[in-house]
């Protein structure tokens, strides 16, 4: 046996700051202290937020008076009762099931273009990532003025050529306004949905493509028979970025249209701030706010199995 | 099986003449093939900096030229001006914004890598039974938003003190960038080789030793995604930042741009976009500097994930 | 059918580099011929595999398939079918998939693609597995996946990257021996890319020696080993390498097996004194290493004495070894070139 060949004669040394060096080498040790300041973190800040937001929901807390009061169900049916939740809440899935699928379409393009070779590359990238990197409160007040009532340039452009009378009121009609919410996100998002499923199209072995070209495979049939299907988990998670992004936003809404016109455009989460801030009606604010979490669940689990997925390929 | 099914018939070798008119075709093809990369690249980004272009027209222009329906939107119709741009600098608390901005971003930066990579270490390293669950979890924590929590965390700032002081957003901004970060950093910390560490270990470190010296170097790259993609979450927070601050003097841009800059009716248009510019400009350039980097860590993550 | 392929003055300079990839290289391959292009890692013979294939634009010069230029022809239409190194199986497609693939473009109704794809998997032993995806399959099983898929389209050139380098060691014999067969079965020309001197001398009807970019040496086998064109191919290909010895301007070659005790040498030989240092015994043969004195310089050589031979050979001491005329090459000391015979006698030096 091994052991009896070096046997030493005398015990090891115990290293002089022998306690410290067990720590530093103790996986359970190092895993637990390593965790708890962020688990601690999220607890205080998320989870326990979360439930009080539940309980909000069952309460009659306002701004005014932040006494916890029990009312059950009422700040439900008040919510019920009112049009413009039933109008957010369509809303909200119709702004995000439309930007999802136009986020990915055009975040696909976009992707193809940055992992193109052409000159003026450098600087192609910059402007095309300028709507995702700049705060969307303020591009948001930049496509303000582009669909201004009276000065907008589209307006004056479909003017001249002849195309339109008077003006087109992008924001004041509801048709038009919704369309110019989902405008406005899929142009700021469609970068991020471009930089995700560019790390795809990268992350294909050059291989796998020479030899689909060797194969005789063209433009759409490599597309659609090789990159899609290899970066499908990555397409997955763009869609998906770009579906909670849109989802839970509401900047947009609120300084593109303030929910109007005539609360046509609000979404939940406009909606739920709209009560719960401005009108100081935090269980109302927080039961709207709740509509929120099972959709966000339900993608989540899409977006876990894409992940999924991608480990198996 | 017969030997000569083996030898697969081929009779249509094409001749001289043949491949000389596709040789023709396709260096046509490859001609059109550039000129329409470069049409929709151009396209592309017209379309993405479109508004960008218009906010800084807009910026430089007098009243007089600005609003007038009946004046070309694309030129100036009387000489450019710098006042409106001035104007923030002089009359509003813009300087003050970019500045709280960058600082709140910085120190939530710099926190969400203290409380992340150490987290993503453990969760990707260390090899616990709820190593796994505990992943799934910081990532479903991710997907709860800040419109689902400014209720109660405007209750929580409240009873801390914080409230109308821009310390409220680095104690919050927090729980938007640290899950995110953490999920991403458990995939590139998957994606670094393990023998790395363990050599260090071998050749006397400990398991932190081995930590702080081998792998922390291999994950700057990922940092640096994780860096620029939570400063950029930062920057854009808007709906904590409107529900927990009211005071002109604390509010970061996302926030003070549009509620300072419109003053009931009152929008100080040129103002607005001169802002636009001034702070999208700066931040879309370090993305891309740092867009390399962002794009291998990012792959470094998602394929081996 | 097979076709030829030939490529004149092929240059290839990579983009913002001035260095040439491929200098100046002009080859001809003919019908049905098995080419190996021999040489170190990056020395060319890659890009020139791929400049064939049009995966890869040449800086200039012509690459003709089938006596036509196709330069500028994408890799599709030159009717080229290429075995990667990685294989580059498509790894969300079955391997019956992966097989069929080549052939859709072709328009043919899909029971004729799906029975054509059969044809080539059961010539290659896949049949079985049809139905499985890459990953689930051997090493020794992706590439015979991925010389199927390759030789489905009856292609008029196959070109091979290193298809033996991801296989283990005991593989790798029986793999050469397969795609030998099956090369003479098909007759198709084809190009074959290894830095594995073995693998050319067993594979190639003729090889074609790459450095730096240029060809060194084109010739069969026997040609390319028993007279080097250069000290480059001389010392490249061999194991272990042939032995140089300076004398005067000219560098005297020749082979380890040449160098023997004098008493097995006949015929008019020149008699060297050798040195032995060690001895190393390879399957049977023994490597004799040590300094040569009597052909130039003394200089340190190898021996091969293969087990026929068995004198005592004893390290530290100095043994009496002769080479036959015939067997010694001779080069030009400054640009390694094959140079005229010199007369060596053993009174020299």
């Amino acid at each position: 046996m091994a052991d009896t060949l070096t046997e030493p004669t005398a015990p090891p040394k115990r290293q002089p700051d022998g306690t410290r060096q067990r720590l530093a080498d103790r996986d359970g040790f190092l895993a637990w202290i390593f965790l708890v300041p962020t688990v601690v973190y999220i607890v205080a800040l998320v989870a326990i937020p979360f439930f009080m937001a539940i309980a909000f929901a069952f309460s009659d807390v306002t701004a005014g008076n932040p006494s916890y009061g029990w009312v059950g169900l009422e700040n439900f049916y008040r919510v019920f009762d009112d049009a413009v939740f039933w109008q957010a809440l369509g809303n909200t899935f119709v702004f995000t099931a439309i930007s999802m699928v136009l986020i990915v379409v055009l975040g696909k393009v976009l992707a193809m273009i940055l992992v193109a070779d052409f000159k003026g590359k450098w600087l192609v990238r910059f402007l095309v990532l300028l709507p995702w990197t700049t705060p969307v409160a303020l591009s948001s007040v930049t496509w303000l003025w582009l669909l201004h009532s009276i000065y907008s340039p589209i307006d004056w452009v479909l003017r001249n050529v002849g195309l339109i009378e008077d003006n087109m009121y992008f924001l004041g009609r509801p048709g038009l306004a919704m369309a110019s919410v989902i405008a406005v996100h899929v142009w700021r998002l469609v970068p991020l949905a471009a930089v995700i499923m560019m790390v795809g199209i990268l992350s294909i072995p050059d291989d796998i493509t020479e030899a689909s070209r060797i194969d005789g495979a063209g433009f759409w049939r490599r597309m659609f028979e090789v990159t899609i299907p290899l970066t499908f988990p990555l397409i997955a998670v763009a869609a998906l970025f770009g579906a909670i992004f849109t989802f839970t936003d509401m900047a947009v809404v609120y300084v593109l249209t303030g929910g109007g016109p005539t609360n046509s455009t609000h979404v939940l989460a406009s909606w739920s701030f709209v009560r719960g801030i401005g009108g100081g009606d935090i269980g109302q604010g927080a039961v709207i706010a709740l509509f929120l979490f099972p959709l966000l669940l339900a993608a989540a689990v899409l977006i876990l199995r894409a992940v999924r997925k991608m480990e198996t390929i | 099986m017969a030997a000569p099914t083996a030898t697969a018939p081929r009779s249509d070798v094409p001749t001289a003449a043949e491949t000389a008119r596709l040789r023709r075709r396709y260096a046509r093809r490859d001609i059109m093939s550039r000129v329409s990369l470069y049409v929709v690249a151009i396209l592309a980004a017209l379309v993405c900096a479109g508004p960008f272009v218009w906010s800084t027209l807009t910026a430089t222009k007098l009243n007089a030229d600005l609003y007038n329906p009946q004046h070309n939107p694309f030129l100036y119709n009387k000489p450019p001006t710098a006042d409106h741009v001035m104007f923030l600098f002089t009359d509003t608390a813009f300087a003050t914004f970019a500045w709280n901005t960058l600082w709140v971003g910085l120190l939530v930066v710099l926190i969400t890598l203290v409380l992340g990579v150490p987290a993503a270490y453990s969760i990707a390293r260390l090899n616990r039974p709820w190593s796994t669950p505990m992943g799934i979890a910081i990532f479903f924590v991710y997907l709860v938003p800040p419109s689902l929590l400014f209720l109660s965390l405007s209750r929580v700032v409240v009873s801390t003190g914080l409230q109308d002081s821009t310390w409220s957003l680095v104690l919050i901004y927090p729980t938007i960038t640290v899950p995110v970060s953490t999920w991403l950093l458990i995939g590139f910390l998957k994606a670094l080789p393990r023998d790395i560490e363990e050599q260090a270990m071998v050749d006397g470190y400990s398991r932190l030793g081995a930590m702080l010296r081998t792998i922390l170097p291999l994950l700057f790259p990922g940092m640096v995604a994780v860096v620029v993609f939570a400063f950029t979450l930062t920057a854009s927070e808007f709906i904590y930042a409107l529900t927990f601050i009211s005071p002109t003097e604390e509010k970061v841009v996302s926030t003070g741009v549009p509620t300072e800059l419109i003053r009931g009716d009152v929008f100080f248009w040129q103002s607005l976009q001169a802002a636009n510019i001034l702070i999208a400009v700066p931040i879309a350039f370090v993305f891309n500097l740092f867009l390399a980097r962002f794009i291998s860590g990012f792959t470094m993550g998602a394929v081996k994930g | 059918m097979s076709v030829t392929v030939e490529v004149s003055n092929l240059v290839k300079q990579f983009d913002g580099g001035d260095v040439r990839a491929i200098d100046d290289v002009s080859l001809a391959i003919e019908e049905g011929e098995y080419l190996v292009l021999l040489g170190p890692s990056g020395c060319g013979k890659t890009t020139l595999l791929r400049t064939i294939a049009g995966l890869e634009q040449q800086t200039s010069g012509d690459v003709l398939i089938g006596g036509s230029v196709v330069n500028g022809l994408p890799p599709r239409v030159r009717k080229v079918a290429m075995v990667f190194q990685s294989y580059a199986l498509y790894p969300h497609k079955t391997v019956l998939a992966n097989i069929v693939f080549p052939l859709k473009p072709e328009k043919l109704p899909k029971q004729e693609r799906e029975s054509k794809a059969r044809w080539a998997a059961e010539l290659l032993g896949i049949d079985l597995l049809l139905d499985r995806k890459p990953r689930q399959l051997s090493g020794g099983e992706r590439q015979r996946v991925a010389l199927a898929r390759a030789m489905v389209r009856a292609p008029q050139v196959f070109l091979l990257d290193e298809p033996l380098s991801n296989l283990d060691a005991k593989l790798r014999a029986s793999a050469r021996d397969e795609l030998k067969r099956f090369q003479q079965r098909v007759g198709t020309t084809t190009v074959y890319v290894t830095h594995d001197q073995a693998e050319a001398m067993g594979l190639g009807d003729r090889i074609a020696v790459m450095d730096k970019g240029k060809l060194r040496q084109l010739g069969p086998p026997v040609e390319v080993y028993d007279d080097p064109a250069d000290t480059f191919v001389a010392t490249f290909i061999g194991s272990p390498p042939m032995n140089l010895v300076p004398r005067d301007d000219t560098l005297v070659g020749f082979r380890p097996e040449h160098l023997l005790p004098a008493a097995h040498v006949s015929g008019e030989r020149v008699e060297v004194s050798f040195d032995v240092d060690r001895i190393e015994y390879l399957s049977g043969d023994r490597h004799v290493y040590g300094t040569v004195t009597g052909i130039g310089k003394d200089s340190r050589v190898i021996a091969r004495l293969p087990a026929t031979v068995t004198d005592p050979v004893t390290p530290g001491e100095s043994h009496a070894f002769a080479v036959n005329v015939d067997k010694l090459r001779f080069f030009d000391a400054e640009s390694g070139l094959r140079s005229e015979p010199v007369r060596v006698d053993a009174q020299h030096g």
